[in-house]
Parts: C-alpha cells; structure tokens; sequence
C-alpha cells in the first residue's frame, strides 16, 4: 500500500489546502509543506528498503480497475523509477520552500491554489512513475499537463498565456501518437494472448513481429521525444520554463521531462526490442545533435530562464544517447544523470529565481557584480553552476563520465564527439557567472540584490548537500538502479562488450 | 594515513568556507596549520618509507567503492609512492611556505579569508591528484585543481580582466580535458581496468594502435593542464592572479601536474615510439615558444610565466625520452618548483615595494632598497639559467645530455633554450634591480615584512642545495627507479664536452642581455619601433589571435545564426503550423452562418457535385 499512499497523501493534502479559507495563507503553505515532507521522507524509506540484487518490480499493488479492457489499478517500482520517485519528492518541498513568496510577488492568483497544485503535481509524478499498466501510465501522463497549465497560465509571466497554451497542445499532440500506438498495441497483445492487456510485465514478455513494433514504437518515441524534449521538438521548452515560476519550472524541467527519458528506458526498449535496436542508430545522432544544440543556444541567451532551459536540452541529449547504446554503463548512468539532473537544473532554476525576485528581471544583462554585494548568493550560483558543468566531485560527473564511458563501448566515434560537449557547458555556465556575477555592481544591483536569506538557504543547500554526496557515494543510488538495468539488458536481450584484452582484471 | 594529508587541508577549507566572516579573524592561521599539518604527515610518511626497501615502500589505501556498473569498478583509493612523496613533500612544504608568505601579501584584503580557504582547497585537491591510484580518482584532483585555479585567478572580480582570465584558464583546461576523458575510457574498454596497476599490467597485452591513442589523449590532457602548445595560452593571463597564487598554482605546482600525468603513465608511453615521439615533440615546440615570449615581456609576472611554460616544456620533453628521461623530468620539477616558486615570491615582493607596479621599465636599481629580495631573487636567477653547482643546473644539464643521447635535433633545441632562457633571465634581473632607477612618482620602494621574506629565504636555500641534495644525497635516479624504471641514453654524449658547450651559450645569452639592458639605458616606455619578432613576442606569438580567429569568432558566428535559426526556423515552423490550423478553422467557420438559404445552397451544391461524379464515373 505504500505507493498507492504516497499518491494519497499530497492529493488529500491538496484537498485540505484548497477547502482552507481565503485569509489562512500562512496555514495553506504550512499544511502543504508538512504534507510533502511527509511524502519525501516515505519516498526516502522506499527506496532504502529496494533490493540491491532483484532487478524486477517491488512494493507491487493491483487492482481491478476497467476488467472490460484488461484495465488495472497496478503499480510497482524497480530500482530506476525508486530513485526517480525519491528525487521528484524531495524537489516538491525544496520548491515550496523556494517559491513560499511567490504568489504575493506575482500579485495574481490565490496562495491556496498555488500549493494545492503543486502537492496535485507530486501525486501525478508518483502516479506516472510508479504505474505498471500502461493505461494507468497514459492517464498519469496526460492528467499532469493540468496542474502544470494552470501553474504556468495563472501564476507565470506576461506571456504565460501563450507560453501554457504551447506547452500543452505540444504535449497533447505527442500523447495523441501515443494513444494510437497504444491501443495498438493493446490489439497487438490480444492477438499474442487471446486477450488484449496493458499489463507492463505481461506487454514485456510479448514476441511482437519486428514490422508491429517498428510502427508503434514511433508513437510512443514521439510523445517521449516532445517530453524529453529532443531536437527538433524542444522549442515548448524554453518558452514555458521562461514564462513559469523558477518553482514550477524546476518541477517542469526536472520532474515531468523525465518522464520522456523514463518512458524510452521503462518501455520502449522492453517492449519493442527489435524496434528500439532498430531505430537507435538514428536516435543516438538526434542526441548528440541535442547535446551541442542545446549547448550552443544556452550560450547565445540573453535570459537566464531561457538558458537553463537550454542547457537541459543539452543534458537530456546525454540522458538518450545512454539510454539508447543499451550498455550497462549508459543505462545506470542514464538513471542516474536523471536524479542528478533534477537535483542540479532545480538548484539553478532556484538560484535564478532568487536573482530575478531581487532585480525584477531575468535578463543576464541586467546583472553584474552580484558577488561583490552579496558573495554568499553569488557562491551558490556557482555551486549550482558547476554541477551543471559536471565537475567531477559532483553527482553530475559520474552520471556523464557513465554514460560517455557506455556510449564508448557502444561507438568511440560517437563518444568522442560527445565528450567535446564538456567544454561547452564550461562555456555557457562560466559565461553566464561571469556577466552577471564578476565585475563592478550597477547602482541598480547594489540597490536591490541584497544577501541570501535563511528561507532561500533552507532552499538550495539540500540540494547542494545532495549533489556533492553523490557525486562520492553514488553507489547510494546505482546500487538499486543496476539490478533494474540488468532487467531492462536482458528484455532488449543484449549485453556488455569484454575488454577488448584478454584476461584483464577489472 | 594517507588519506590525512588530503583530510586536513579539505578540512580547512571547508571550515573557513561555512563558517563564513566569524573565521575572518584566525581563518588564515587555520590554513596555514593545515597545510603544514599535512606537510608534517608528508615528513612521517617519507622518513617512514626510507627505512623499507624499494619494491615494498609503495602504500595502498582502499577506502571505498566509488562506482560500480558492471564491469566498470573503480575504488576510491589512493597510492603513496616514491614518485607520490615527492609531489605530497613539494606541494605541502612550497605550499605552506607560500600559504606563510600570503599573510604579509594579502594582509590588507577584505577577501583574505577567502583566500586562503582556496588555497586550502588547491592543496587538497592536489595532493588527490597526485595520490589517486586509478585514473578516474586522479581526473577529480585534476578537475580540482582547476576549479581552484579558476576562483584564484578570478580572486578579484571586480576587474574583468581578472573574471575573464578565470573563465578562459578553465575553458582552455576543459579541452585538456576531454583528452583525459578519452584516454580513460579507452583504458576501459580495452583493459578493462582504470587503475593504475591494472592498466599498467595489461599495457604490453593490447594492440600498438590503441596504445598510441591513449598516448595521444593523455598528451591532450598534459597541454592543457602544463599549457603546452597548442593549449598554452591561458597561462600568460592566468597571472592575473595574486602573485602567491602564481607561484604555488601556476609555475611550482598544478601546471606540473601534465608531467606527472605522462610519468605516472608510463607504462602507455613505454609501449608506443609514436606518443613519445609526439611529446618529445610538443616539449620542444613548448620550450622555445615560452622561452621566446620570455624575452620580450615588460610584465615582471609574464616574463616569468613565458618561463615556467619553456621550463614545463624541458621536463615534458624528458618525460617524452622514455625511461631515459622520466626520473630527470621529474628531478626538473622538483628543483624548478623551489627555485620559480622563489623568483615569483621575489616578484611579489617587488611588486608589494612598488605600489603593485609590474611593469620591469618602471623598476632599476632595486638592489639596494630591498636586499633580502636582490639576494633571493638572484639565487633563483642563478638556479634558472643552470649555473653549477645551483638546483637547475644539475637537473638541466641531465635533460639536455638525455635529449642529445636521443637525437641532435632536440638536443639543439633544449641547448639554444638554455640560452634564451640565460637572455631574458638576466634581462629581468637586471631591469629590476640594476641599472638607475626609472620609478614612477610616489613611489618609495622598501624591503617586505619578514613573514614574506622567511618564505624566500627558504626556498633560496632550495635553489642554491636542491639540486645537490636530491642528486647525490637523495640518489633520485634510484629512488625513482622501482616506480618509473630507468635507462642510460643508448648513444652516449660526453658530459665533460656537454658541460663546457651548455655553459658557454648560457653565458653568451646572458652576456648579450646584460650587454642590451645592463650597460644601456632602458628606455621607460616600451619603444615601438621594434622587429617583427618581438612584436610576435609581445603578442604572445598570436597565440590568443589563433584561438579567437578559428574558434572564437566562427563559435559565436553559430551560436547566433543557430538562435536565430531556432526562433524563426524551428519554433516558426511550430507557430505556423498553429497559425495555419487557426487560419483554417477562422475560414471554414465563415461557411458557418446560420441562414437557412446558405445551408440549402451547400446542400444543393453537394447534391450537384455528386451527381456529376456519378455521371463521369458512369461514362
């Protein structure tokens, strides 16, 4: 029952919140706080219990749901979407922490609906990760572009309108191809089995014929391919997360996207084996033109948002690109690059709100000399900059070097290519530091950028804390994500290459 | 025990980096206790392994598994070797030296406290680079080092030349970089093993192609770090640093760190003619570039980067001679990070005495005012340029008689360096505290306090005994030996003909400067009117010119053609496409009107077109 009730909690959360009368703001962030707390610390107790030898799924649940379809109520977890939960519930209460004054800066909306979408949103991520039925998946899929429009079309920017429309038509389209490959594959079963089902273990352990799997992958590659978001389907992206609060963007980039990457590695390469070798030749290339596109632009952004934004199209070409050479080092190393992902994207997002709700803009321009009046801020900027960069002592290095390592075995040339992608990132993030952080303050800056508060503190440091112990003991998290893509190696039925000399001791 | 020597100093930093301005008072104290604590460790542990014999003073530490994926294993362990010791003694005792030394040099900065933090955490990650025992472990050290770099030589912020210089040193090291990165994993996938011992095992097994290309990616990663050529242009503007920094960080220390890579990875360069025929090579180019650029700079600071890049070229292209070579490049290390170590206290010094003034035209005749500094200065000079019996002569002289053993060529080049270096040595020298004073108004130059002046006087005594000490007390060849091997030069060259023909161009160098600056005077403002040549040579031989003309201005080219690419050619596509299903469903809700008589007309229409398909269809 533990999963079915860390999707309870934030929703009767959300409940309470919401039924809260106007004048009670204090009391509706405080009970929205408790309720997350709550959560991520169940999350924490699940993943500590996973097993660190069995790669299928645990803490399972079913129940019937629609009998008609084969439809069931059915959730479990392996040791990649553990960590993923685990990750996405420690964000929610950092973010509301983050966020706790952003409803009286904006000036528009309630206090009240504000929180209770969030802790909406947190039970959709659990839903999302942890669903075993397929339908299930696709309910929680589509049922989490509601929270996130209206946290982007009520509380965003003077384009939020424009910005929410596009992120969710955008997402809509790519669930549409889903849908059909869907039911495709619902018939596709019926065929195999006498009875049509959506049940993830049973659609795993299919013999679809490779010409089936090659059609309804597509659908399914699409709608992850727009959440990811890879190039060409990204520009929703930076619009969006510009527009957004630094808050919602954080749960944005480093939550809901990954259901795009989580989607490629939980069902496209268990369902459609054949497929996915099929088409990961053409997939690994848009990554790695993902990776520099995404490098490239974040550098020529004049907006912070924008650039961070950017910058995460970058990684998530990293994130593909290991998902889809199918070695043990890029899968783990995939997994983890989308824990640490969320945790280093969600410290830049909430530095950058920390800087946009002092100066009023998001503008790098506008900046300058941050360091000099308040150096605590300026040094976590930097903090979270270099985690994005992957220096090595940080969680991020060893999810990159992973799946550059398991990408090198797969193609050198490939590889080699990618890795040049490092010294971009040393660009766009050192770049950034240095307009908006070096140099001689404005009057502008000095008048309104004052040091980082308790609250703000509260905020980032977990995540900062978070980035560097794993970036020392990753094997925290690696050691419940192996077993899982062991299992997912042998659905996709592939294997490590040996050192290419004999005998050599590992 | 190992793992204090790094403990001790990451702790320092992290206590004076969270405890923030209540620090502000003694944080300077806890660093350089710190730092020395870890020396004192080094001492231990050095006097400890003296007493065992070579094959068993190795040291092994596993303290736990970093990653495991599969066949990818790699522990977090450290290895403290003979070749370790060194580097642990160089960087805790020049370290501490200098951290004593920033006391007096940083005293009036509001920032000190930071400053010293950095410094604290420089140690640290250097002493991991030198005692990871896996190549990966080792890349955190490196990477390190190079965060530390980045916020030392962008202490001060607020000038943008200083932020400016930071970002490019680090972007510069990331090319470096991606060498390592490749190196690593080719050692992966081919050996299956990144330690040390594995891949050194495992070496002879592999084919002679992947071995090179480890070589060559190793190299990559060497010229960045050792700002060799092609990659050596972000030193010169690294000296935007406080002058300590440049001392420890960027001429005795980190920018060493590229030979320990090659040396450390011998058993890569053993195996393959190719990749040692390639550093040898970038040695040599390195050694007269920086030499070159030497001669020509005004900026006390630059002169002796342009030094430390030619002087790094000398123990590269050592490294690249093979196990002839290895023990000097690294015998060369150890006496050029006491002796330069000392020349930039000295121009610290200088510059403390002359309102922060680098500018050598603006010196003359300093021997006087500042004595202490004159005579450190001078022994450092003395070591540099390789006279007997000061430090730099003896490891000099052993580069230049392994390089002739190996080919003329090179030989030549690490000669005709000596004497370049001899030049532009004395030319500072003699800018500096000779000749008749050209100081600018107001400014009264004076001896610095003893808290910087002890530091010198120390590593004084490095440059005058090191070399004797380590060659004939220490017996560095063998106790090198069991760590990297060693091998006599298969054509043999004379030392007694060597000796004489290296002093003579060192003279005859030196003698040319003192004959340009030293009996002339110099003029205050640089003259203009000079050779091409050292117009290349201010211009630092255009190395900056290359790097903006082929990849900076092309690089921002792209990345604004492709932002405006993706605004109007990818997300136009996608605005289109809405605009395009809005402006269709605007027109066809027109038809929509409502009246009856639109309606029947449709219908009739439709009726109509229908019943003239059916009559086509029927002919």
């Amino acid at each position: 029952m533990l999963l079915t009730n860390l999707m309870a909690l934030p929703l009767i959360g959300a409940a309470v919140v919401f039924a809260l009368p106007i004048g009670r703001e204090l009391l509706a962030k405080q009970i929205a706080l408790v309720v997350s707390l709550a959560t991520a610390f169940g999350a924490i107790y699940l993943g500590l219990n996973m097993s660190t030898t069995d790669g299928g799924l645990q803490y399972v649940e079913s129940y019937q749901w629609i009998p008609a379809f084969g439809i069931n109520w059915s959730v479990g977890v392996d040791g990649i979407s553990a960590v993923l939960i685990v990750m996405a519930t420690i964000l929610v209460p950092l973010v509301m922490i983050a966020g706790w004054n952003d409803v009286e800066n904006i000036g528009q909306g309630t206090v009240k609906g504000y929180f209770s979408l969030f802790l909406v949103l947190e039970t959709f991520m659990v839903g999302v990760f942890a669903a075993t039925d397929l339908f299930l998946f696709y309910v929680f899929f589509e049922a989490m572009l509601i929270p996130v429009y209206f946290l982007i079309g009520r509380f965003g920017g003077p384009q939020r309108a424009y910005a929410a429309m596009k992120f969710l038509l955008y997402s809509l389209v790519g669930g549409l191809f889903m849908l059909a490959s869907l039911i495709g594959l619902y018939v596709a079963s019926g065929k195999e089995l006498g009875n049509g089902t959506f049940d993830f273990t049973a659609l795993a352990g299919l013999n679809m014929d490779p010409a089936t799997q090659k059609i309804l992958f597509l659908g399914f590659f699409f709608a992850f391919a727009v959440k990811a978001p890879m190039v060409p389907f990204h520009t929703w992206l930076p619009d969006a997360a510009a527009q957004a609060t630094p808050a919602t963007s954080t749960l944005l980039v480093g939550v809901l996207d990954k259901v795009g990457t989580f989607g490629m590695i939980r069902y496209l390469l268990p369902i459609f084996p054949d497929a996915s070798k099929y088409y990961a030749p053409v997939i690994i290339v848009l990554a790695v033109i993902s990776i520099f596109y995404g490098a490239l632009l974040a550098i020529g952004q004049t907006d912070l948002l924008r650039l961070v934004a950017f910058s995460s199209v970058s990684h998530f070409g990293f994130i593909v690109m290991g998902i889809f050479v199918m070695t043990s080092q890029g899968l783990s190393g995939s997994s983890l690059y989308m824990v640490n992902h969320g945790f280093s994207t969600g410290a830049l997002f909430i530095v950058v709100g920390f800087l946009m709700t002092r100066r009023g803009s998001k503008y790098i321009a506008d900046f300058g000399g941050v360091n000099k009046v308040a150096p605590v801020l300026a040094g976590v900027v930097l903090l979270a900059g270099l985690s994005s960069l992957a220096l090595p002592g940080m969680s991020s290095f060893v999810s990159e070097f992973l799946v550059l390592v398991g990408t090198f075995a797969y193609s050198k040339t490939t590889a080699v290519i990618a890795t040049f992608g490092i010294v971009l990132a040393a660009v766009y993030i050192l770049w950034m530091y240095q307009r908006t952080m070096t140099g001689e303050p404005s009057n502008e800056v000095k008048e309104t950028v004052k040091e980082i508060s308790a609250r703000e503190l509260a905020a980032v440091t977990p995540l900062i804390a978070l980035i560097i112990a794993l970036g020392f003991v990753p094997q925290v998290a690696l050691n419940i994500i192996n077993p899982a893509v062991e299992q997912v190696q042998q659905y996709v039925d592939v294997q490590d290459e040996p050192a290419a000399v004999e005998g050599a001791k590992a | 025990m190992i793992s204090a020597l790094i403990g001790l100093p990451l702790a320092g930093a992290t206590i004076l980096l969270l405890g923030g301005r209540r620090t502000n008072a003694w944080g300077h104290y806890l660093a350089v206790l710190m730092s020395a604590s870890s020396f004192f460790v080094g001492v231990s542990l050095f006097s400890k392994m003296l007493g065992l014999e070579g094959e068993e003073r190795a040291l092994h530490q596993h303290l736990f598994d970093w990653i495991a994926v599969g066949t990818f294993n790699v522990p977090f362990a450290l290895h403290l070797d003979q070749l370790s010791i060194a580097f642990v003694l160089l960087i805790t005792g020049v370290g501490t030296l200098i951290h004593v030394y920033s006391i007096g040099y940083m005293e009036h900065d509001e920032n000190r406290r930071k400053f010293f933090a950095y410094l604290n955490l420089f140690v640290a990650a250097m002493l991991l680079l030198v005692l990871a025992n896996n190549y990966l472990l080792l890349y955190v050290g490196w990477e390190g080092v190079g965060l530390a770099s980045y916020l030392l030589i962008s202490f001060w912020q607020h000038k943008p030349s200083a932020a400016v210089a930071g970002k490019k040193a680090f972007v510069v090291n990331r090319v470096g970089d991606v060498g390592l990165s490749i190196a690593v994993m080719l050692m992966f996938v081919t050996f299956g093993s990144v330690t040390f011992e594995g891949v050194a095992e495992a070496a002879t097994k592999a084919d002679q192609q992947t071995v090179t290309w480890i070589g060559l990616a190793l190299l990559l990663a060497a010229c960045g770090k050792s700002a060799q050529f092609p990659l050596q242009s972000w030193l010169l503007d690294a000296m935007e640093g406080p002058t300590p920094v440049s001392a420890l960080i960027h001429a005795a220390t980190m920018v060493t760190a590229g030979v320990y890579l090659i040396v450390r990875a011998h058993a890569i360069f053993d195996l393959s003619e190719t990749a040692r025929t390639a550093v040898v090579v970038i040695g040599a180019i390195t050694l007269l570039l920086g030499a070159y650029i030497g001669t020509a700079k005004d900026d006390i600071k630059k002169g002796l980067a342009g030094s430390t890049m030619s002087q790094i070229g000398y123990m590269i292209l050592a490294a690249g001679l093979g196990p002839v070579g290895y023990v000097f490049a690294i015998f060369h290390l150890l006496t050029h990070g006491m002796f330069k170590a000392g020349l930039f206290l000295g121009a610290g010094s200088v510059m403390h005495g002359m309102h922060d003034d680098v500018n050598m035209r603006h010196y003359g005749a300093l021997r006087g005012f500042m004595k202490v500094t004159y005579v450190t200065f001078g022994l450092g000079f003395l070591a540099i340029i390789g006279i007997p019996p000061f430090a730099g002569f003896w490891s000099k002289d052993e580069i230049i008689h392994a390089a002739f053993g190996q080919s003329t060529v090179i030989g030549l080049a690490t000669l005709i360096g000596a004497g370049v270096t001899a030049f532009y040595m004395t030319r500072m020298m003699t800018m500096t505290f000779f000749g008749e004073a050209r100081w600018e108004d107001g400014v009264h130059p004076h001896e610095s306090s003893n808290v910087m002046t002890i530091p010198m006087i120390v590593l004084a005594f490095g440059s005058v005994f090191g070399g004797l000490l380590m060659l004939f007390v220490g017996d560095i060849e063998h106790w090198l030996e069991p760590v990297v091997g060693f091998a006599k030069p298969e054509h043999h060259v004379s030392n007694t003909t060597l000796i004489p023909i290296t002093l003579a161009v060192v003279l005859a160098g030196a003698s040319y400067a003192w004959f340009k600056y030293g009996r002339r005077p110099v003029p205050v403002v640089a003259p203009t009117e000079v050779s091409l040549l050292t117009r290349a040579a201010r211009a630092d031989a255009y190395g900056d010119a290359l790097n903006e003309a082929v990849f900076m201005r092309p690089g921002q080219h792209l990345t604004r053609s492709l932002t405006f690419f993706d605004a109007k050619g990818i997300d136009g596509v996608v605005n289109g496409l809405a605009a395009g299903i809005g402006g269709l469903s605007a027109r066809t809700r027109k038809t929509q009107t409502g009246y009856a008589r639109n309606y029947a007309a449709y219908m009739l229409g439709g009726a109509a077109l229908i019943a003239f398909i059916l009559y086509l269809v029927r002919l």
